[in-house]
């Protein structure tokens, strides 16, 4: 299985975690099929307990899948010399709290062979480029949250990996601590590398990425680049505002709109899609009352996630 | 190199451990409390004062090797801290490797410590210290690694409490297994089948016991050195391969 550009792929990935002591089984992840492109930012999308830790923790071979397969840079995981191009952040991750800032990146820097005047440079770009340099004698138990994150992504990167692997980067930090690791994640997309990180935040998605996986309940839903799915996933709701429409009209419309909201003499129509605005506008001729404005409004990931939940049998819903 | 870079970081990180300065603590105290005993025993108060420093170091080198051995690997993955490890390129055994190395500088500096309580006690009261002594204490210590791997097996695939009950069986049984053989002579020909493959497999860790040849002046020769030397590495390394095969096939959920 060699790709050139392919970086991370998985066929029919799938997982089944036995429970309890009789052994039930609990599929978390049912054939997931991905396939992550050089240089690309590929967001991993789906609510809490989709499956995402757990296609996340197979790819860094620290669970076995039960079956199927998955490839890093055209080799099957697991593979020690994948592993030295790679780069991971768990979720919430957890490091020696005792160690200080310099050391902990030490230590991760001599799992890599990393020794000296080299390792020391490195540790220094990297603690600048997670603007981390003021906490390099600080124990990492004094770390805020989003500090931890900071320090985190720099261990992922400490052997210049090609692909970097983050797992909900996101998670728990306020708008500004997110926006930094938004930011961080296009300037390593700048610098070449390929990024894989999963988010049940649709919206840091949006902003970031190339292309995008939506899971629910351990099933791949949809799968695209984020304009694409927007625009064949989502119709583009159109918002008309009237003036000095008579009753009779307003009837009408109210079957073709989603929403109709009325203010005074003025109204605000939500249609579904753009099909509809032809008519409105005939009607509103029609009835010579005045067009106020009209506004299309942009689908957002959320919709389509939104969407793709309520088509799914009842048993998914309750997912989100 | 790598192992040696996880070796290092668990013993700064045993170093942390409150639990190793009590144990320690209480090892000392009980060494130095034989200069007490002595003064109130009659006769032969060098056996006393070796025979209770040898086997403190034994004893409390032991809950250490598994009040800190149990924990090495569970709570790596209990914390998470294994994730960022392992998915650096790093095979797992090498981890579990490292693991056992740090543990076992644990054991030597804290073994040293005690070894020297023993020597300024031995020096203070005036008991001969001869080369049985050392060698009693090399033993002592090999016991300790195999006591480590003992818990470091055990820990790759059960919780921390059900480690160290575990281990400390194996520690009892082990130093009873001479007397297993003779005891299962007595039994029915099943019981006897069973009782002989629990002494066949757990260590004989009577063979580490040196306490009734320093105390009786009976010679320990260089070659019987080296084969209790060679069985104790031999079973310990035995110890950890399993470990990691057990670890190798292991899911950190
Ligand atoms: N070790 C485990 N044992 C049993 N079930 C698990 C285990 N890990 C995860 N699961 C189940 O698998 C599903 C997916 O979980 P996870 O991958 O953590 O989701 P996400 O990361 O998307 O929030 C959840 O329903 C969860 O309960």
């Amino acid at each position: 299985m060699e790709h050139s550009d392919s970086i991370l792929k998985t066929a029919g990935l799938r997982k089944t975690f036995k429970v309890g002591f009789w052994g039930r089984s609990v599929t978390a992840l049912e054939g997931l099929d991905l396939d992550v492109r050089q240089g690309e930012v590929f967001g991993f999308l789906g609510p809490n307990g989709a499956g995402k830790t757990t296609t996340i923790k197979m790819l860094m071979g620290l669970i076995y899948p039960t079956s199927g397969q998955a490839w890093l840079f055209g080799r099957p995981i697991g593979d020690q010399e994948s592993k030295a191009r790679l780069g991971f952040l768990p979720e919430s991750p957890y490091f020696y709290d005792y160690l200080t800032g310099l050391e902990f990146l030490q230590f991760y820097g001599h799992l890599f062979g990393l020794r000296g005047v080299a390792l020391g440079k490195r540790i220094d770009e990297l603690l600048e480029l997670v603007g981390m340099s003021h906490a390099r004698h600080l124990q990492l138990r004094k770390f805020s949250k989003g500090m931890l994150q900071r320090v985190g992504i720099a261990q992922a990167l400490i052997n210049d990996p090609e692909l970097v692997v983050l797992d909900e980067p996101m998670s728990g930090l306020d708008p500004v601590g997110r926006k930094e690791i938004r930011d961080l994640i296009l300037r390593l997309k700048e610098s070449g590398k390929t990024i894989f990180f999963s988010s049940h935040i649709l919206h840091d998605a949006e902003l970031l990425c190339d292309r995008v996986a939506i899971i629910l309940k351990g099933r791949q839903v949809a799968c695209g680049r984020v304009s694409e799915l927007i625009d064949e996933g989502v119709a583009h709701s159109v918002e008309v505002v009237i003036d000095g429409l008579g009753p009779e009209e307003l009837a009408r419309l109210r079957q073709m709109a989603d929403r109709v909201i009325v203010q005074g003499s003025q109204v605000l129509v939500v249609l579904p899609s753009r099909q509809q605005v032809g008519s409105v506008l005939e009607l509103i001729r029609g009835a010579r009352a005045t067009l106020v404005s009209l506004t299309p409004q942009k689908g957002s990931l959320e919709d389509l996630f939104i969407r793709e939940v309520k088509n799914k049998q009842p048993e998914l819903r309750e997912a989100v | 190199m790598r192992i040696l870079s996880i070796a290092v970081n668990t013993f700064r990180e045993n170093l942390r451990e409150k639990l190793l300065y009590n144990l320690l603590f209480f090892a000392l105290l009980m060494i130095g409390s034989s200069i007490l005993l002595s003064r109130i025993t009659l006769g032969d108060y060098h056996r006393l004062i070796l025979d209770l420093g040898l086997a403190s170091i034994n004893l409390f080198g032991v809950l250490i090797a598994i009040f800190v051995g149990i924990g090495l690997v569970s709570k790596e993955v209990d914390r998470k801290t294994i994730y960022t490890i392992v998915s650096k390129p790093i095979p797992r055994y090498e981890f579990l490797l490292g693991k056992y190395c740090g543990l076992v500088i644990t054991l030597f500096a804290n073994t040293i410590v005690m070894v020297v309580g023993l020597l300024i006690v031995l020096q203070v009261m005036d008991v001969p210290i001869t080369s049985l002594v050392f060698k009693s204490l090399a033993l002592i210590f090999l016991e300790l690694m195999v006591i480590t791997a003992v818990a470091v097996l055990f820990s790759t695939f059960t919780s921390a409490t059900l480690s160290a009950i575990f281990t400390l069986a194996v520690y009892m049984i082990g130093h009873l297994s001479g007397d297993l053989k003779e005891f299962s002579k007595k039994l029915d020909e099943v019981s006897q089948m069973v009782v002989n493959a629990i002494y066949y497999t757990l260590p004989n860790l009577e063979r580490f016991n040196l306490k009734g040849h320093v105390i009786h002046h009976l010679d320990f020769g260089m070659a019987d050195m080296a084969l209790t030397l060679a069985y104790g590495l031999t079973y310990a390394a035995f110890l950890l391969l399993l470990a990691s095969i057990v670890f190798q096939r292991r899911d950190f959920q």
